[in-house]
């Protein structure tokens, strides 16, 4: 079980309320991404949630009993951070083992669970060694090998791949889903990463300034953002924002268009190609539209303008309209 | 220094510091080791010849040379056990988050800035004298007799003042160490379940033990050499009760004025540190390695 349910949850240090107020169901098996510009106190939530950190005021209750002044071991919640935190002086089968002596469980049972752990992340070899005797993507398994052993009621990780390169990201990221898929247990996830959070989440919390700008599906957000900033914060390259007499021309005061969703050819709208970035796969264009402005495109495959060519621009696909207040018409 | 020529290159770089090194320890080395097998007495006419062993036998069935010996291993042992258990105590005080912090830690610190005659001055004089003394006028106030300190218990006395002048310097050492933890090491214990107890033991403690064995290593260099405290104190009495190596030598050297003898027991002296080097190399050494 591990539902987790924040209400009106406020955080401040000092003078600075780094959380106003906040309100959050998580609901028992579901994989939540919180995301964020930097700062906007993701770290901050998860802390409070974990009970690293004391909340100013409002209530968390952790399956409906209020957890709002438990202490963190009590909560049964097992976190995963970002620089790992492993014991150094400790093997892995001692770091792995350690909450569960914490616990006072028989050595057996200790061994059982620390062997188990040890197979499901390909740990086996390694056992016998210490954290630093390990590369980056097998300590970050050493540390969820500690979260796991626990059995916990949620596991909360901060950012927990940040530290790896980028093929080791992908593969952990997969790694983490599919032990999502066979623990079924509830996962607070915080990341940078768009791709991690579109591809792991059930379910995304866009914050802003301690603020929840939308929660919803990764689609659901990619394809109805609420407001300008989920719509400018969600995909990658960024939305395009159009103000003035084009937005306009759709009754809105600001008009968003996703880069994939213009394509190069014949249309309305004439430019010069600033930068272009050709990935093969894909090809990113900044073209400075007249009358508009800079706009993103993203065209699939090899598309042969280079910088300077003089190029015509069509929309094709879903346009989102924006009022004056940034919410979404 | 991977490859054959770099570590040759290595060594033929610091060969001059080495010999330099070399030639700076054996010199007076040397003029001990030859002195101590010399007949030379300042305030006797006799002053030369050879002696033999005479010089190391006196010192060796001298009644005082092992007391000497273990007052010298009580008081590097005592001030040890004193300033690593206090000092991590403290460090782990002071490394809170408090009002004054900064005054309160150079506070903390400064007792390692008195020098060690003074400091034992003060210590004799203003707090352990027998009538001038705060414990005195304690005691006097709840109607106890007077503890005579120097008399009574002059290694714990001569203990006690070096231990409050040593704390400073390893508080100060296992505080940066401590301040190097990770605070999500200690977060993450928390979360595993890990009272405060708990977090001391199993991650506070081993993060600090090359600290330690830094000030342990660092303190005992300096600890078998102790002499301002005593000197300026009890004189190595009563008797001899509060002699330590060191200071027997000094009364050989200075006092009796035999030279031969003093150099013989400064002989011994080294082979007495490097026997203690070897005990605490082979028992905590190997916590220097990364
Ligand atoms: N202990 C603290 N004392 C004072 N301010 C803090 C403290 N911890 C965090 N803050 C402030 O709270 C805000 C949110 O911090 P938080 O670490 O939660 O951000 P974040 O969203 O995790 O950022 P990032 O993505 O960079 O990790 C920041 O402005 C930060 O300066
Ligand atoms: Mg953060």
């Amino acid at each position: 079980m591990g539902k987790i349910q924040l209400t009106r949850v406020r955080k401040s240090f000092g003078e600075v309320a780094v959380i106003p107020g906040l309100d959050l169901t998580i609901e028992n098996g579901e994989f939540v991404v919180f995301v964020g510009p930097s700062g906007c106190g993701k770290s901050t939530l998860l802390r409070l949630i974990a009970g690293l950190e004391d909340t100013t005021s409002g209530v968390i209750d952790i399956d409906g009993q209020d957890a709002t002044n438990l202490p963190p071991a009590k909560r049964g919640l097992a976190m995963v951070f970002q620089s790992y935190a492993l014991y150094p002086h400790m093997t892995v089968r001692k770091n792995i083992a350690f909450p569960l002596k914490m616990a006072g469980m028989a050595q057996a049972e200790q061994d059982r669970r620390v062997e188990r752990a040890a197979k499901v992340l390909n740990l086996t070899d390694y056992l016998d060694r210490r954290p630093g005797q390990l590369s980056g993507g097998q300590r970050q398994r050493v540390a969820i090998g500690r979260a796991i052993v626990r059995e916990p009621a949620a596991f909360l990780f901060d950012e927990p791949l940040s530290n790896l390169d980028a093929a080791l990201r992908v593969g952990m990221r997969q790694e983490i889903s599919e032990l999502h898929q066979s623990l079924q247990t509830t996962m607070i996830y915080v990341t940078h990463d768009q791709v991690e959070a579109m591809t792991m989440a059930d379910k995304i919390v866009v914050l802003n300034a301690g603020r929840i700008e939308q929660v919803g599906a990764p689609l659901e957000l990619y394809n109805a953002p609420r407001n300008i900033f989920v719509a400018g914060f969600i995909g990658s390259p960024r939305m395009n924002l159009i103000e003035g007499a084009e937005a306009a021309r759709h009754g809105a005061h600001t008009i968003g268009i996703r880069p994939e969703h213009i394509s190069v050819g014949d249309g309305p709208w004439e430019g010069v190609v600033g930068l272009a970035e050709h990935l093969g796969s894909d090809s990113f264009l900044k073209v400075a539209v007249d009358g508009i402005g800079t706009l993103t495109v993203r065209a699939p495959g090899e598309v042969s303008a280079r910088h300077g060519d003089r190029i015509r621009l069509a929309w094709a696909g879903k346009l989102h309209r924006f009022d004056a207040e940034g919410l979404a018409l | 220094m991977a490859t054959h020529s770099s570590r040759l290159a290595a060594r033929l770089m610091v060969a001059p510091s080495v010999v330099v090194l070399f030639i700076w320890m054996i010199v007076p080395l040397a003029m001990t080791i030859y002195y101590s097998f010399r007949l030379y007495r300042l305030i006797s006419p006799e002053r030369a010849g050879w002696t033999g062993f005479r010089n190391y036998a006196w010192f060796l069935n001298s009644p005082e040379f092992w007391q000497a010996i273990s007052n010298t291993l009580l008081l590097v042992g005592g001030v040890l056990v004193i300033t690593v258990i206090l000092g991590t105590l403290i460090a782990l005080l002071i490394d809170q988050p408090v009002w004054g912090q900064g005054p309160l830690r150079i506070l903390v610190i400064s007792p390692f800035f008195v020098m060690p005659p003074v400091a034992a001055s003060i210590w004799e004089n203003l707090f352990m004298h027998p009538q001038n003394g705060m414990f005195a006028s304690f005691a006097l106030g709840l109607g106890m007799k007077p503890i005579l300190f120097m008399e009574q218990y002059p290694m714990a006395s001569v203990i006690f003042i070096v231990a409050w002048e040593w704390l400073p310097f390893a508080t100060l050492i296992l505080l940066t160490a401590l301040q190097s933890l990770s605070s999500e090491q200690l977060e993450a214990a928390e979360m595993d379940g890990a009272t405060a107890l708990d977090r001391f033991r199993y991650i506070i403690l081993p993060h600090l033990t090359r600290a330690i064995t830094v000030v342990i290593l660092i303190q005992t260099i300096f600890l078998l050499g102790i002499f301002g405290e005593i000197f300026t104190t009890t004189q190595g009495g009563p008797g001899s009760a509060s002699t330590t190596l060191p200071y027997m030598i000094f009364k050989q050297a200075i006092a009796a004025k035999d030279i031969g003898r003093a150099a013989a027991g400064g002989i011994i002296a080294v082979i007495l540190a490097n026997i203690v080097a070897y005990f605490l190399m082979r028992g905590i050494g190997r916590h220097l390695d990364a």
